[in-house]
């Protein structure tokens, strides 16, 4: 595939007149989706696509176009230049773009990551296998996805990333389940079937009859895919330089009002532990870190390159969102074994559920309980708990409500796959809260 | 092009018993000003076929972007190897496939088309517009875009069916925020407003006049107080009823859900098989529909993307569950009726059962004959916030802006407004339903569900209507 990226980058360059300059971004995949329910296969499929996006450029005016790949070269030369000549009458109808920011640095790069998955029918085995006799819903993705970068100057910048994702849940009934994944970039057979058996053995616990609490306060402990849950929504416009200057960021009370987290709550975005590619688009090359929370005060934003141009301010390579692809949170003190200890009484919380913002400005938000919540007492599961609605603000959550963060962290691997496979990671410890607000 | 592809597929259909081809090309525009500099055009282009084989009781799929002779060769058989592993070991009542042998076209409407209008003058609409938009220093974002989708589809079966599609979609949105001493409130255009059309979409919205008012609107919010906190009476607009029909009936109601399939990721449902029919769902004021036939709604055709016929039908008939929303092998495995609605959002993703346009059939009277008979309430419109559980039962939205009701009339402008409630208990509270004269049609093309996951888009036509006794509340 690389050598295709080479051929089509050529191919852009070579389709140039005068002055022109261009970006390249390349994105394939070749995924294998296999879809599960009542522990039997409901849709298996192959996806194999490549896509090519060229913004060219003459001057300070440019557009930007993108057409899928054949992985044919000779078809493939003649949709370049198609587009290439598409884009060029264009570039006279729009006007010079004063916010247009490319690297001028050449930094190429070169990554190569993960092993072949393994072939369909040996997955659709282990899965089956590891629900057999249980209710057994989830989905697993896998194989490589190639990102390439390629601009005009000559720089290249190349990421093979093989991995797999399976997410999956086992149902002990009605809504109550235990969500798990096992994903990495080496397919490990055994390591599948002890994470689904682990699993499987959480499953007593959610067939006690449930219980319903009334709206209130409860001391909470959130597991890292719950934490990971409001963690999404501080990276929904939280951290980005645009979000800030145009007052739309959750954090406006921290940066306009002095409010401040907890101390121990240190955010990073950490290129260099997480899964996905270190450049971006307009050809820069991230940092191995940027420090977005530290010790509870704000401290960097992620500043695109065209936040910069805008606002006269120095890019760190993020992405035209200026959201984290390799968010990191410091861990805490408490170890994760003592958790339900140190909860005491209160809410054990797997799983949180379609957060939203109920007063973005005052950083509040409201979301739900997911699969498997649990009431506990004195240290010890007492029943799972039906779904409750929290309503409350990061400033308590992550503030004056944060008792402690567990010492061990996980490292999830996101299994979205809108736009094709997505490469984002989070590192995350559990969070003890000594109240979380319940309205419904 | 297509015609080529069609030739290269049938030659090359494999000998079993159900094998179709659904070819998608998708161009697309996006138009930018933000904070009056335009921002660079956007264009694309995703071409691609995806081949489903169905054979001995099983099923694979495969989709490609190459449809070249040896690319679809080497689809259809990743397809047919998928299909064969699948056998035996799929879903429990996964039916036998239905060959298409139909022939059909439908081509959704564009009166004027898009294309038609150059380049420079779409970008002068839209930089009128941003300058319109900063009427105050404390406006401190604005923008306004345009997104265009030029969508052609060809489904063939290798039985000889062969149903072409296209459609022209295009997407106005415009925002202002106005922000001071801590408070930001913004304000938005065109959220649900994507519709089938060409520059008439632009007329049937009164784009023109939108900037004006969102920018009052946005300073409106900002000297605004928060919106009260009680149970009342509650008067939402087109423009949320989208959210509120979309997130509390169409998700409950899609049978993949029922039958467990995104119990993973997307979510199950408080609706059970058994309640079809008798189930009072909301008050004899609700009235549902699955409606394809709606021509400037982003979900009319003619057919699914697995080849069935859509009709218009009955989802919920005064207040009663009728009938859900699921496709034919969802009816099949449930064994109960269903509509057309197993839905693709890309070449490159298999269909599953999706809304399409779901919509609430008019009653009677107008936005002030609501207010009319309201004594303490409140009026909310555009959706901000959305938040409900896994079962599509225990909600909270909020809105952009919302005025009080008093004594029948539309008073100050309230800012934050919430509400909450349970899917199974706010529907039997609707007490008013606008006519037919204050029926919208708005459009998402953000509803997401489906691992793969799937973004894709649906319409909503509604009223605006009226609920009692509902737990309202305000921000901080």
């Amino acid at each position: 595939m690389r050598a295709h990226f080479e051929a089509v980058a050529a191919e852009v360059q070579a389709n140039l007149k005068g002055g022109e300059d261009f970006l390249a971004n390349f994105r394939a995949e070749d995924s294998t989706f296999i879809r599960f329910n009542k522990s039997a296969v409901r849709q298996p499929g192959q996806v194999r696509e490549a896509e090519l996006a060229v913004d060219l450029i003459d001057g300070r005016r440019h557009a930007e176009s993108s057409i899928s790949l054949s992985g044919e070269i000779g078809e493939d030369r003649s949709r370049i230049a198609r587009m290439v000549s598409d884009l060029r009458g264009v570039l006279g109808d729009v006007p010079e773009d004063p916010y247009l920011l490319v690297s001028d640095t050449v930094q190429p790069s070169t990554r190569q990551i993960g092993e072949a998955p393994p072939p369909p029918d040996e997955i659709i085995d282990a899965v089956i296998q590891a629900g057999s006799g249980r209710d057994l819903v989830g989905f697993v993705a896998g194989g490589p996805v190639w990102t390439g970068f390629a601009n005009g100057r000559g720089q290249r910048n190349w990421d093979e990333a093989t991995s797999f994702n399976a997410d999956w849940s086992f149902y002990a009934g009605g809504d109550k389940a235990v969500k798990t994944g096992y994903a990495g970039f080496a397919w490990d057979r055994r390591a599948f079937a002890r994470i689904a058996a682990d699993a499987a053995g959480r499953l007593e616990a959610l067939t006690r009859p449930p219980r319903t609490i009334p709206p209130g306060e409860y001391r909470a402990f959130l597991t890292p895919a719950a934490l990971n849950e409001i963690m999404a929504m501080l990276v929904w416009g939280g951290f980005g330089l645009n979000a800030h200057r145009t007052r739309a960021t959750i954090f406006l009370r921290m940066i306009e009002g002095g409010a401040r987290l907890d101390e121990r709550v240190t955010l990073t975005e950490a290129t260099a532990e997480g899964a996905a590619p270190s450049f971006q688009r307009e050809g820069f090359v991230k940092p191995p870190s940027v420090t977005l929370i530290d010790r509870g005060a704000y401290r960097d934003c992620l500043v695109s390159p065209r936040s910069a141009a805008e606002y006269g301010a120095v890019t760190n390579g993020a992405s035209r969102g200026e959201t984290p692809a390799s968010l990191s949170m410091a861990a805490g003190e408490l170890p994760e074994a003592d958790g339900l200890k140190a909860l005491g009484t209160g809410v054990y919380v797997s799983n949180l559920w379609y957060l939203n913002f109920s007063d973005r400005s005052a950083g509040r938000l409201t979301g739900m309980t997911r699969f498997a919540t649990f009431w506990v007492e004195n240290g010890e599961i007492v029943a799972p708990l039906n779904v409750m609605r929290f309503d409350d603000t990061i400033y308590r959550m992550l503030g004056t409500s944060l008792e402690a963060l567990t010492a061990e962290r996980q490292l999830l691997l996101d299994p979205g796959t809108y736009d094709g496979r997505n490469l984002d990671s989070v590192h995350l410890p559990g969070a003890l809260l000594s109240a979380l607000r319940f309205t419904l | 092009m297509f015609d080529d592809i069609e030739r290269r597929f049938r030659a090359l259909a494999p000998a079993v018993e159900s094998c179709t081809l659904r070819i998608e090309r998708r161009r697309e525009e996006r138009l930018e000003v933000e904070r009056d500099t335009p921002g660079p055009r956007r264009a694309g282009e995703s071409f691609g076929g995806m081949v489903t084989v169905r054979h001995r009781g099983g099923l694979g799929y495969a989709a490609t972007s190459d449809l070249s002779e040896t690319g679809l060769a080497a689809a259809i058989g990743r397809a047919v190897d998928l299909a064969a592993l699948s056998a035996q070991r799929m879903v429990p009542g996964f039916p036998e496939p239905a060959p298409l042998t139909a022939e059909a076209a439908y081509f959704g409407p564009e009166q004027r088309p898009w294309a038609e209008i150059r380049l420079g003058d779409r970008m002068a609409m839209l930089m009128d517009a941003s300058r319109r938009l900063r009427i105050d220093e404390r406006i401190a974002d604005w923008g306004a875009s345009f997104w265009s989708i030029d969508k052609e589809q060809l489904f063939l079966d290798a039985a000889g069916g062969r149903i072409a599609q296209r459609f022209h979609y295009l997407m106005p949105f415009l925002w202002a925020s106005a922000s001071a001493q801590g408070e930001t409130q913004r304000r938005s255009f065109g959220d649900a407003g994507m519709r089938v059309g060409g520059a008439e979409v632009l007329d049937q919205l009164d784009f023109a006049a939108a900037p004006d008012r969102i920018a009052r609107d946005a300073i409106d919010l900002l000297e605004a107080p928060n919106c009260p906190e009680g149970r009342m009476d509650l008067v939402l607009s087109p423009d949320q009823m989208v959210l509120q029909i979309h997130e509390s009936i169409g998700h409950p109601l899609e049978l993949d859900r029922i039958l467990g399939d995104e119990r993973n990721y997307a979510g199950t449902s408080f609706v059970t098989p058994d309640m079809f029919g008798t189930y009072r769902y909301g008050s004899e004021l609700l009235n549902i529909t699955f409606d394809p036939t709606v021509a400037q709604e982003v979900a009319s055709y003619a057919y699914d993307d697995e080849g069935s016929e859509a009709t218009r039908e009955y989802l919920i008939r005064d207040g009663i569950l009728m009938r859900p929303l699921g496709g034919a092998t969802s009816q099949a495995r449930a064994g109960l009726g269903g509509v057309a609605n197993e839905r693709a959002c890309s070449w490159n993703r298999p269909p599953i059962d999706r809304m399409s346009n779901i919509n609430l059939e008019p009653g009677e009277g107008t936005l002030a004959d609501l207010v009319g008979r309201v004594e303490r309430g409140v009026y909310m419109e555009s959706n901000r916030s959305w938040s409900i559980d896994d079962s599509r039962n225990k909600f909270q939205f909020g809105c952009e802006y919302a005025r009080e009701i008093k004594d029948g009339r539309l008073g100050r402008v309230l800012r934050n407004p919430n509400y909450r409630g349970i899917s199974a208990e706010f529907w039997r509270s609707l007490k008013g339903v606008g006519g037919r004269e204050t029926w919208e049609v708005a459009g998402t093309p953000y509803c997401g569900k489906g691992e793969p996951n799937q973004a894709i888009k649906v319409g909503h036509a509604t009223p605006p209507c009226l609920f009692g006794a509902v737990d309202v509340f305000g921000g901080h």
